[in-house]
């Protein structure tokens, strides 16, 4: 098999606030087509990978290179051909759902934007609400608008923050086979972040489990739950959270 | 009524004032700013009485330009703050958006507003006063200009605290302005001003507009002197509002400030 072309390669990164590493010596790649699950509890550092990932945060040292660039010195090139979506973050709630798509559509540059929307907002099964108020919309249709706008410009890279949050499991499972058909298709690297272990068993290729800034394990869900002689990831989740500090080998001999 | 509800509301409002000092700020400054006007426009007008026949022209003239500044520096704060309150913040700045593009789209909305602002003001004031805000001639544009760029100044730099502060900094929004209001000597000369308050006003752009605005009002003709200290200074602010701005956005991606703010 052909070595796949490295999306994103991190090395040695770390952030610290006021004393405190938020993220720690964290070193990883996502390959092309690839889709990473981060997990960790809260406050594991996650939320702080993803916002060093989208230049929110300068890190405290390390490297970031996204498509084999250096992410500081070709900040706009790099944004263009990625995009993210969270479920906690909205489109401005006094436009309607398509003048949101279309001033995301011009940011992004998307060629033939309103074919483009089109495709999206039937894909998401938005298109009778394109006329609506983004604020009247439930949340759920939010999350999906949200996807939508995520995948505009076709990215090579996709950062999902809890994507499928605030979906219902019909909606969810929807929305994990779109993103699946998607980077089958078009090659796609997805960084997922989620608490949601159906979201991570069913999408991701490869899971990092982090804790206090660190990753304490990674692997396929089936080598993970192999480790910590686990059933579910969810037991594994729970393990974690609940004995932080501990190897693997020490927390399964717990159980 | 229950009294322990009003005392719990009481308290949250005591807590929030008490670690919020712009807050806090906000409940002196809007009083201390009317006095400082008001003050300033009653010794005017007892040194004038009656020898300033065009003081309506002028008082009008100012209200309509002031708008300009207050206008341009608003749009530049609210547009941020509009993406702050639509918890939209991520999905800009995560965008392929550089932080002078989306200054620079805060810069343009904040000229068709106060563009707009002068047009609709201008004909009420013609249809209320018969005032003819076109008598100002080719001057209006130089006028208009040099506020319009003080007030992207204000904007930029009152941005850049949003960035820092947080949302703390929100009431400087709409106070900022206020604050060089008594300085920029909009209804009234600067030789009304203490001493130490002239010193300020010269190195304000807006006096200058407005000392220029009186006088080619009275005489018919400005004095170059105040377009060129309006424009040199607005030079010298922007490069210091683009310097802080920077910094500010710099320093608040270092301390993760943006993707907090955001949240």
């Amino acid at each position: 098999m052909s070595e796949k072309e490295t999306v994103v390669e991190i090395n040695n990164l770390s952030k610290e606030f006021k004393g405190k590493y938020a993220v720690s010596d964290l070193s990883f790649v996502v390959k092309k087509g690839e889709i990473l699950g981060l997990l960790g509890a809260n406050g594991a550092g996650k939320t702080t990978t993803i916002h060093m990932l989208l230049n929110l945060i300068t890190p405290s040292s390390g490297s970031i290179k996204i498509f084999g660039k250096d992410f500081d010195q070709h900040r706009i090139e790099i944004l263009g051909r990625m995009n993210f979506a969270s479920a906690y973050q909205f489109l401005p709630y006094n436009l309607k759902v398509i003048e949101n798509l279309r001033v995301f559509a011009e940011i992004y540059s998307v060629n033939n934007t309103e074919q483009r929307i089109t495709e999206l907002l039937d894909l998401f099964e938005l298109s009778h609400l394109k006329n609506n108020s983004t604020g009247m919309l439930s949340s759920g249709e939010q999350t999906r608008l949200n996807l939508c706008k995520a995948l505009l410009n076709n990215p090579e890279l996709l950062l999902l923050d809890e994507p499928t949050a605030s979906l219902d499991p019909d909606q969810a499972d929807k929305v994990r086979k779109i993103i699946l058909d998607l980077q089958r298709r078009s090659g796609m690297s997805v960084i997922n972040t989620s608490h949601n272990m159906i979201d991570v068993h069913e999408l991701c290729d490869r899971i990092l489990f982090m804790q206090t800034g660190t990753v304490i394990a990674q692997g396929t869900a089936a080598e993970i739950m192999s480790t910590y002689q686990s059933q579910s990831l969810e037991e594994v989740f729970i393990m974690i959270a609940r004995q932080k500090g501990k190897s693997p080998n020490t927390m399964s001999s717990n159980n | 009524m229950n009294l322990r509800v009003v005392k719990a509301l009481v308290l949250k409002y005591l807590y929030v004032c008490s670690r919020n000092s712009f807050r806090a700020l906000d409940v002196f400054f809007w009083p201390v700013m009317d006095l400082l006007i008001w003050g300033f426009m009653s010794i005017y007008m007892m040194r004038v009485q009656t020898s300033v026949p065009k003081m309506v022209p002028m008082l009008i003239s100012a209200i309509i330009l002031w708008n300009v500044l207050y206008r341009a520096q608003q749009v530049v704060c609210v547009a941020f703050l509009d993406d702050v309150w639509s918890r939209n913040m991520l999905n800009i700045w995560a965008a392929p958006i550089r932080p002078s593009e989306y200054v620079g789209a805060g810069y343009v909305v904040g000229f068709m507003q106060a563009f707009v602002v002068v047009i609709v003001m201008g004909l009420l004031a013609g249809f209320f006063y018969s005032f003819n805000i076109l008598e100002l001639g080719l001057h209006l544009a130089i006028l208009f200009a040099n506020l319009i760029i003080m007030g992207w100044s204000l904007g930029l730099t009152v941005t850049g605290l949003f960035l820092r502060f947080g949302p703390p900094a929100e009431a400087l929004a709409w106070a900022v302005p206020f604050i060089f209001q008594p300085i920029s000597a909009v209804f009234y000369p600067v030789e009304i001003l203490p001493p130490w308050m002239q010193t300020l006003a010269q190195l304000t752009p807006a006096s200058h507009v407005f000392e220029g605005m009186r006088e080619l009002i009275s005489t018919g003709h400005m004095n170059t002197f105040h377009m060129y200290a309006a424009f040199g200074l607005n030079l010298f602010y922007m490069s210091i509002a683009a310097f802080l701005f920077k910094s500010f956005y710099e320093e608040a991606r270092k301390r993760g400030f943006l993707a907090k703010y955001a949240a």
